[in-house]
């Protein structure tokens, strides 16, 4: 017997969290976190042995996404995009994700403006970190936590 | 498996401005880290590769991984110097390629 206490809106959210949890069972059987090794390849594969340097690169994210599935980012980077100088390349990466590279957009002078957006998948709560490559070869790094009420399945 | 890739980019420029383009393609984006009710992995299809081309000339390229959601979209910039066409291209695991082309008329 359900308790009288028990308001229709809790009731609403037990059932709703028993599904989400059988969905997620589902989808995501063994689904695991990259190790810290794993995310460490990951950024190596990306900028080499450079070390990056905070600033010029800003992320544009949710604090709370409640849908895992799809949750959009944008980031930018402070350039002229001219011959001389601009954004090579700018890598995003989720350290909580199975498989922590998420896109690299590469960008040109004739791209105006070194900014990108999309849509994304977050397994759980976690970082998302961008780092920056420039033409002079230096590389800018920013990073921004994103808590994620229920994860993308995948990733 | 993709269809309708949909590019919203400007008819009209004008010399040196810098446009927005958004760009959307649907797409299941298959992770390859599912696994169907028997318990066996369903293989990774996603669109891996997109590239924006304006006269020929590749200006804006991404490498898309798995974690890039269904139906991926992305937006970007360009800032053009004269009139042209735009090509976009997509790229599937499978090979099939997508594209869609639109024109641009860059005054002053």
């Amino acid at each position: 017997m359900m308790s009288k206490a028990m308001s229709r809106r809790q009731v609403f959210f037990s059932i709703g969290g028993v599904a989400a949890a059988g969905v997620g069972m589902t989808l995501m059987p063994g689904l695991a976190k990259a190790s810290p090794e794993e995310v460490q390849k990951a950024i190596k594969e990306m900028i080499g042995d450079t070390t990056p340097q905070e600033g010029k690169v800003s992320l544009d994210l949710p604090e709370i996404a409640e849908n895992g599935n799809t949750v959009p980012v944008g980031v930018s980077v402070d350039s002229p995009m001219t011959q001389d100088s601009y954004v090579k390349a700018v890598h995003l990466m989720a350290d909580g994700n199975p498989s922590p590279e998420v896109i690299t957009f590469k960008f040109t002078p004739q791209s105006g403006r070194a900014e990108a957006s999309t849509r994304m998948r977050l397994a759980q709560t976690q970082n998302v970190v961008a780092f920056a490559e420039m033409s002079d070869g230096s590389v800018y790094r920013a990073a921004q936590p994103v808590k994620v009420t229920i994860g993308g399945c995948g990733g | 498996m993709a269809s309708k890739p949909r590019v919203r980019a400007p008819k009209s420029a004008s010399k040196g401005e810098v446009v927005e383009i958004k760009t959307l393609i649907s797409h299941k984006m298959e992770s390859g880290q599912r696994k169907d009710s028997d318990g066996n992995v369903i293989p990774r299809q996603i669109i891996n590769h997109f590239e924006a081309r304006f006269n020929g000339e590749p200006f804006f390229i991404a490498e898309i991984e798995p974690a890039v959601s269904a139906n991926p979209y992305i937006s970007f910039y360009h800032q053009p110097q004269e009139s042209g066409e735009y090509e976009f291209v997509w790229n599937d695991d499978d090979g099939s390629t997508y594209s869609k082309k639109s024109k641009l008329t860059v005054e002053g």
